[in-house]
């Protein structure tokens, strides 16, 4: 791991200070499953929001399904809010090639059409195989197609990066 | 044609000879059993070194599948499986297309079968006709003809009239009556025992009582009617305890079991495989248990292989729907011993199962080894290990529930009519009709 | 004798065939997915499919008429997005001489990629699984009487649903067990999943033999067997068993085992009532309890096609060769 690696709590301290002035009555904030989860959470707490919020998860949007097989934990995508012509802030803990992001749009749509969507990560790692681009970043890295990152969290350090090389 | 079987180990069940002798064949016939008769001149050598010379296998329920059925098997084929099995006398069930119940259909069989390599067939006659269980059959005809015994084969008989009729009938001619003790109403369209498996599946049961009422029936009427009753297929414990009761009693009956249910129970149909689909079915294990004592204890006086070759399109069906019975006349001999060596029974016992305890069923003389008898040998070699496969078997049928394990115990000649009619290693022997 | 044939080398579900020798973690898997596939048949979705199994062919092979049953598939299959073909194969056609090993390989060479199967027959769709290109995976719709894995998945489903757990459950099957393969599902899939207490009641002419092998406890009265379950599971008579050698009549069947309120009360106030359709009002279930506060019926066709969801989508990914990220 770089040793100068940002922890993700002042990442997400930047990230809140960049959507602050964006934020409207009629936003609603999305997290992807899992990471994006817990962003929209701290970022809610943080801008003490009081917005819709959503969870996605998009196991049966993935593109790779027929390679890979269904995730092993499936949790229900719950959007309690009308999705037709809201403004939606996307959240996700990392942008890699955009394969997420195209599935949670394809998502997002079988709910209706929102009037806007922007999407704010956590780390933009580069790499991208599908032509998106975050709205709002708080890091960007360029790291090797064989390197992963991804945030994790557990009841001791809270949340905290990983870093692997794939084998 | 004179043949000298040197250096076997020779066992006779009927008087107990288990002795490495020398044995002695000339027209047809066994003509010494340890010294040679004077003057006697061998055609023919074979070196029995290692292995047992017993009578050859009398089987009691061969079915050829001629008439009316060739699409499963043939008269040929099959003759040839039960001689690569080591058997040199067998009955065959009536139920052919049509019943065996005209002298013209029994007499042509005969003659066919005379007329072809391959053991002694001796056709069971149908006791009704058609096996309708309706009208009796001409038994004295028949039997002329060369019927040994009448049966019902699985038909059932459901007018118990025409069962104390037929009994009746028989027993004036003294002609045997062979009967699968099966209740026509209990069990009528079941497919399984009436146990866990079944339950477990929703499979159509067939109850123990489907058996034992009948059995129950069949005694009764041999006590009124005192005819020569065997009884085939017995498959429940409370069966062959029916029966051991009733042979102590002095009631002059016999009966025999398939093979395959010394071994296998509804366990064996827990995955839905085809080939363990049999009539009467396979019951729960302590059923295949109680067989094993009574075969012990001599209660039961045969095995035979209820041999049935299915094919495929009949056999490759869901376990109901696909027809019962398995191929067995090849597997007869190494299940016996299977059995024998697991019981820890002597082998010469063993082999009375497969040998002179059917002839004397079947009313043939055949099942000993003997100067002056007919000269129907099976020598196989105890020890030798084999595959069951579809390449391995030279019946037509390969519906078997063995398939793919191993065997222990093969047939490597068979002398019939002092011809040697099967040999493992070489060719068929010409024509001997 | 060999490995489970519905699971592959690694573990995973290859065919749903029966419940039965099913391990707890598969149960709680399915179950657990299909929670996930409810929110997709919700009404705030415009668009009330997902597209994971876009392009994949489903065959719903039905040997046995059953409209019904049928079409949850179908519902099930569209709502992933796959390709449905219906086939109702009646028996003429097979006794034209194809045998049904012959329909299989017909169909296989058609790129499907599952089976549904309905048969008369037990066993038919274990037949079917032995026999199938390696890439194709069966669903058993109901063999005969001996098993209907997803209706018994969806009644866990709905049990869990109700009563959060299974390990405190004290639940009754009620009715035709004999003839029925939705009972042996539900007997299978308890006991795998900890069910402390499963009865059966019935006349014993409705009864398997040993039927207490299967981990059960019979009873032959109501008034006993209801007594203090959480749930009751009730069992649809067919008509040709309603007289006969089996039973006398409708009415006295429903005098003694039908559900009414009255004998609905020996259960626990909480207790709800399941059936798995089409019921025989005033058969077995009187409308005041088949309409009533206590009954979930509804809510069972409902989680069906979410189950049903669930299954197809674990079959399909199991051929997957690539690791989960």
């Amino acid at each position: 791991m770089p040793a100068n690696l940002p922890s993700p709590d002042s990442l997400i301290d930047a990230l809140a200070e960049q959507i602050a002035p964006h934020i409207t009555p009629e936003c609603a904030l999305v997290g992807i499953h899992t990471g994006g989860v817990w962003i929209m959470e701290a970022l809610a707490e943080r801008l003490k929001l009081d917005i819709p919020r959503a969870v996605l998860d998009i196991a049966f949007y993935r593109d790779d399904f027929s390679r890979i097989g269904l995730h092993p934990q499936t949790k229900p995508s719950h959007i309690p809010f009308e999705v037709e012509d809201r403004r939606i802030l996307l959240l996700d803990d990392v942008l890699f090639t955009g394969r997420t992001t195209r599935a949670a749009l394809n998502l997002l749509f079988d709910y209706g059409r929102p009037a806007a969507i922007r999407l704010a990560v956590l780390v933009d790692r580069g790499g991208r195989e599908l032509p998106f681009c975050a709205d709002f970043v708080g890091l960007r890295l360029e790291l090797p197609a064989d390197e992963h990152i991804s945030l994790q969290k557990n009841d001791s350090d809270g949340l905290h990066f990983v870093m692997k090389r794939k084998a | 044609m004179k043949i000298h079987i040197r250096n076997g180990r020779v066992i006779d069940p009927a008087s107990g000879l288990d002795a490495v002798r020398d044995v002695f064949v000339a027209a047809g016939h066994i003509v010494g059993v340890g010294a040679a008769p004077a003057d006697f001149h061998a055609n023919q050598v074979i070196d029995a070194g290692g292995l047992v010379i017993c009578p050859g296998l009398v089987d009691l329920s061969v079915r050829l599948r001629e008439p009316g059925l060739e699409y499963r098997a043939t008269l040929e084929s099959e003759m040839h499986a039960a001689a690569v099995g080591g058997v040199t006398s067998l009955a065959c069930p009536p139920d052919t297309d049509p019943p065996l119940d005209e002298p013209g259909l029994v007499e042509m069989l005969k003659f066919r079968a005379k007329h072809m390599p391959g053991p002694r067939v001796y056709p069971i006659g149908a006791l009704t006709r058609e096996l309708k269980g309706e009208r009796l059959t001409e038994m004295a005809e028949l039997n002329e003809a060369g019927c040994m015994a009448f049966s019902q084969a699985d038909a059932p008989l459901v007018d118990t009239q025409v069962l104390l009729r037929a009994m009746e009938y028989a027993k004036t001619f003294e002609l045997p009556i062979w009967l699968r003790p099966q209740d026509p109403h209990l069990g009528r369209e079941g497919v399984a025992h009436d146990g866990v498996v079944a339950a477990r599946h929703g499979l159509p049961p067939i109850p123990v009582p489907a058996e034992t009422v009948a059995i129950s029936t069949i005694l009764l009427l041999v006590r009124e009617t005192g005819a020569r009753v065997h009884l085939a297929r017995l498959s429940s414990r409370a069966g062959i305890e029916m029966v051991r009761r009733a042979k102590h009693d002095g009631l002059p009956i016999t009966c025999d079991v398939g093979v395959h249910h010394v071994h296998l129970s509804e366990m064996d149909t827990a995955n839905f495989d085809a080939n363990c689909h049999l009539i009467p079915p396979l019951r729960s294990q302590r059923d295949r248990d109680a067989i094993r004592k009574g075969l012990a204890d001599g209660t039961i006086d045969a095995i035979c292989s209820d041999h049935a070759p299915v094919d495929d399109d009949a056999k490759e069906l869901p376990f109901q729907e696909a027809e019962p019975g398995a191929t067995g006349v090849e597997l007869l001999l190494p299940l016996t011993l299977k059995w024998a060596r697991e019981a820890d029974i002597p082998l010469a016992r063993a082999l009375g199962y497969l040998t002179h305890q059917p002839a004397r069923i079947l009313g043939v003389d055949a099942g000993h080894i003997a100067a002056g008898r007919p000269a129907d040998l099976c020598l196989f070699d105890p020890d030798a290990a084999w595959i069951v496969s579809p390449s391995n078997l030279a019946s037509l049928g390969k519906n078997s529930p063995y398939l793919g394990l191993e065997m222990q115990g093969r047939v490597q000649y068979t002398l019939i009519d002092g011809h040697v009619d099967f040999r493992r290693d070489g060719h068929r022997q010409p024509n001997h009709g | 004798m060999s490995a489970n044939p519905q699971l592959t080398e690694d573990g995973r579900l290859r065919h749903l065939l029966t419940l039965e020798g099913l391990p707890a973690r598969i149960l709680t898997q399915i179950l657990d997915t299909a929670a996930s596939f409810i929110a997709v048949s919700a009404q705030e979705r415009d668009v009330k499919k997902v597209p994971l199994l876009r392009g994949k062919a489903i065959f719903n092979i039905f040997f046995e008429n059953s409209t019904r049953t049928r079409t949850t598939f179908e519902i099930a299959a569209k709502r992933l997005s796959a390709d449905v073909v219906n086939l109702n194969i009646n028996a003429s056609s097979q006794s034209k001489g194809e045998t049904l090993l012959d329909t299989v390989a017909n169909l296989s060479a058609m790129q499907a990629d599952m089976f549904i199967v309905r048969h008369a027959a037990a066993g038919a769709s274990h037949l079917i699984a032995r026999h199938v290109a390696p890439h194709i995976s069966v669903i058993n719709a109901g063999d005969g009487r001996c098993a209907h894995p997803t209706q018994g998945l969806l009644d866990m489903y709905t049990l869990r649903h109700y009563k959060g757990a299974f390990h405190n459950l004290r639940v009754a099957i009620v009715g035709d067990v004999l003839h029925s393969r939705v009972a042996r599902s539900q007997i299978h899939a308890l006991t795998t999943l900890g069910c402390p207490e499963v009865r059966v009641v019935a006349p014993r002419t409705l009864l398997p033999r040993d039927v207490q092998n299967l981990g059960v406890h019979v009873f032959h009265k109501m008034s006993e067997g209801l007594r203090d379950v959480d749930a009751v599971l009730m069992l649809r008579l067919q008509n040709e068993r309603m007289r006969g050698s089996r039973l006398p009549s409708a009415g006295e069947y429903y005098k003694h085992w039908g559900l009414t309120p009255d004998k609905l009360k020996l259960a626990r106030p909480d207790a709800i009532v399941m059936h798995p359709g089409p019921m025989n009002r005033g058969v077995e279930i009187d409308s005041a309890v088949a309409d009533g506060m206590q009954s979930v019926i509804l809510s069972q066709v409902t989680f069906g096609i979410a189950v049903r969801m669930a299954v197809m989508s674990l079959l399909a990914g199991a051929g997957a060769t690539g690791a989960q990220t």
